[in-house]
């Protein structure tokens, strides 16, 4: 009948609302929040280890918290309609909610932190650079060159203040994403409130896979070593957090195999034919299963440090690839079956469209040219001598 | 102390200069009595109100239609309305004489309605217009007004 389409579907179901730029969307807020809890943990849980990764997590998290809105901007289109959000707040909608935790998120919590974090560097460099880049510095520095250990130890206290409030604020900004799809109750695949903490997590896993894939890479290119502590640190967490993603999410499929309502046969034939390469073998093999295995093995033997780097950047890899993976199966997954149980719809992704392929993998580079601009101006590599924190408290 | 918390303000300082910029465009933009009757600006419905009306509604249309009207009452189109099948035509009804309507376009018309699909109603009349024709235009055979035959 209809191309791509098996069985009863309802007209309206027939073709997917929520395209590839949606899968993205969840996909970037999660690495924000998940680079931000693992910066926070070196701050509030005082986890020395991952020092060296504290500022790179805090700039990864930024690059992509900038990003974050262009997907959902893009697939709606008039994107200068966003601001009558914040003109004119429905408090009674979550997703036109999100766009105040949202900017609470960027302002409050993460340029705030990222300016205290950074304030000692910005005054060197507002003192020490020339042209352009010293008009930017002395822009930053905000008219303060004050960098006396007294300023930077209040700096520190008020950077852990924010921490501790930014914190909840980074749980709520990727619980808000699970909750927008696990309050949908027209739709069984989505409507669950694990879904939020399965959100959460998973967004802890990818953001921690990929601040420490973005600190190996960046220790190459700047050809300075890697701090094996560090990176074996980040990955016994990464293990942990992983390994509550992976029972969540193992209780939720459990959950619903032993319930059985009346969408599980529906939701149980997409996984074994539509969604069978994407869901079994990239997210749940692939994506979690191979690399649990390998983090599991850095925990239970001791490896070269050659091996476990390979196997760390191996897995991380696997994991951004698998959680990618989960996006997708939620979002995509979730608008393939029909509401009457009968039938089946398939998701054609365009290309050099609105939607498509091409700008999803634009708006995926975007994070990491804003990460290099970022990591230009504020080199995040290691406190400068000169500067260094006070030692006197 | 304040000469080393001093810094500290600046942030602050932007942050509110920000919202007051904010607050200031607020003012400016956003439509006076906004939220007054719901989630919208209340001139809407003057403006809506102001707009040239389409329909003229079939009470209206009977007043001068009534052998139609009659048809229409004795069968299985009772209850569709004129305008549902000849479009809006307040213009016709306010002067008949300025504005004649065009007949709709049978070919098209009945089939919007009637073509089988698997998502309607099982109760409702619905044929596979092609087979069910044979390509004569349905007001070959149906009464439009009174589709029994
Ligand atoms: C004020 C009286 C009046 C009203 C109200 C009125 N009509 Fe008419 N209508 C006429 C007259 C008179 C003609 C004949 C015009 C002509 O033949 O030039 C006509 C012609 C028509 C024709 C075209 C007939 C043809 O043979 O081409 C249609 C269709 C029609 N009217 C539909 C409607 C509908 C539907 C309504 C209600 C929205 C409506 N009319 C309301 C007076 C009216
Ligand atoms: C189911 C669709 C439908 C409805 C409902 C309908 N009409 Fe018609 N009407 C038609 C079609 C189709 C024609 C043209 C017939 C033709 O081309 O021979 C028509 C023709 C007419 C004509 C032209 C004269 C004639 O009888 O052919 C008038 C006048 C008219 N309709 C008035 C009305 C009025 C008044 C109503 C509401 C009481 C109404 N119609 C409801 C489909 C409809
Ligand atoms: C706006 C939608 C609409 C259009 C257009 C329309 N119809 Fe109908 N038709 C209906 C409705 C509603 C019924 C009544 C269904 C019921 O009784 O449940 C109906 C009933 C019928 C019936 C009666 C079926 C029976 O069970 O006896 C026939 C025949 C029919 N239409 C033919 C036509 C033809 C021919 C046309 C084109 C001139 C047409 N319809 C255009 C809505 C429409
Ligand atoms: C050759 C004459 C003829 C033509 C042309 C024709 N019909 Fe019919 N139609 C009939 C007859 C006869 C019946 C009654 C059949 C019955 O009761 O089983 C009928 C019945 C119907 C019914 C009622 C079916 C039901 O299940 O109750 C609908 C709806 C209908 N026609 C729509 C159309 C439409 C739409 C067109 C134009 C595409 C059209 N007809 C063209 C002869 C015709």
């Amino acid at each position: 009948m209809i191309p791509g389409v098996d069985g009863f579907m309802y007209p309206n179901e027939v073709e997917l609302q929520w395209s590839l730029l949606i899968v993205l969307y969840p996909y970037i807020t999660g690495l924000v929040a998940g680079a931000f809890i693992l910066a926070s943990l070196e701050r509030v849980f005082k986890v020395d280890a991952v020092r060296p990764t504290y500022r790179l997590a805090l700039l990864t998290a930024l690059s992509f918290l900038l990003v974050a809105p262009l997907p959902l901007q893009l697939h709606l289109g008039h994107p200068e309609r966003s601001f009558e959000m914040y003109l004119t707040p429905h408090t009674a909608s979550a997703m036109a909610m999100f766009g105040f935790v949202y900017l609470w998120y960027l302002t409050v919590v993460l340029l705030l932190e990222i300016w205290l974090e950074f304030r000692a560097e910005i005054v060197y460099l507002a003192q020490t650079t020339k042209g352009l880049r010293r008009v930017i510095y002395r822009a930053l520095t905000l008219g303060s060159m004050n960098v006396s250990p007294e300023a930077r130890r209040l700096d520190d206290k008020v950077g852990y203040i924010v921490t501790v409030i930014g914190i909840p604020s980074a749980f709520m900004l990727h619980g808000y994403v699970g909750f927008i799809f696990g309050s949908i109750k027209a739709n069984p695949w989505w409507s669950t409130p694990l879904m939020p903490i399965v959100f959460l997590f998973s967004a802890m896993v990818s953001g921690i896979a990929a601040v420490l894939l973005l600190y190996v890479a960046s220790m190459k290119v700047k050809k300075m070593a890697v701090d094996m502590r560090c990176v074996d640190t980040i990955a016994k967490y990464l293990f942990y957090t992983f390994c509550i993603d992976f029972t969540l999410e193992m209780l939720d499929l459990v959950h619903r195999t032993y319930e059985s309502d009346e969408s599980f046969r529906s939701l149980d034939f997409m996984v074994h034919t539509r969604l069978f390469f994407s869901q079994v073998v990239l997210q749940i093999f692939l994506g979690t299963l191979v690399p649990l295995c390998l983090l599991a093995a850095n925990q239970l033997w001791r490896f070269t440090e050659k091996a476990r780097r390979a196997m760390y950047v191996t897995a991380c890899s696997l994991t951004m690839i698998g959680i990618f993976a989960m996006r997708w199966n939620v979002v995509i997954g979730g608008q393939l079956f029909s509401k009457s149980f009968l039938g089946y719809t398939t998701y054609k992704m365009a290309f050099a469209t609105r939607e498509g392929l091409l700008p999803a993998i634009a708006l995926m580079l975007l994070p990491f040219a804003i990460f290099f601009v970022l990591v230009y101006l504020l080199p995040p590599w290691q406190e400068p001598e000169h500067v260094s924190a006070p030692a006197g408290d | 102390m304040f000469r080393d918390s001093g810094h500290l303000i600046r942030p602050a300082v932007v942050l509110l200069l920000g919202l007051g910029i904010f607050l200031a465009i607020r003012a400016a933009v956003v439509p006076k009595g906004f939220g007054k009757y719901g989630h919208y600006r209340p001139q809407a419905l003057a403006l809506i109100r102001s707009k040239p009306i389409s329909f003229a509604g079939q009470d209206m249309c009977l007043m001068c239609h009534d052998d139609q009207g009659k048809a229409r009452a004795a069968g299985k189109h009772a209850h569709v309305a004129c305008e549902a099948c000849h479009g809006p035509l307040a213009d016709h009804a306010n002067d008949p004489a300025a504005h004649k309507p065009v007949l709709p376009d049978v070919a098209n018309l009945c089939r919007r309605c009637h073509e089988k699909d698997a998502a309607k109603p099982k109760g409702f009349p619905q044929v596979v217009t092609a087979e069910h024709s044979g390509g004569v235009l349905c007001n070959g055979c149906h009464q439009p007004h009174n589709p029994h035959l």
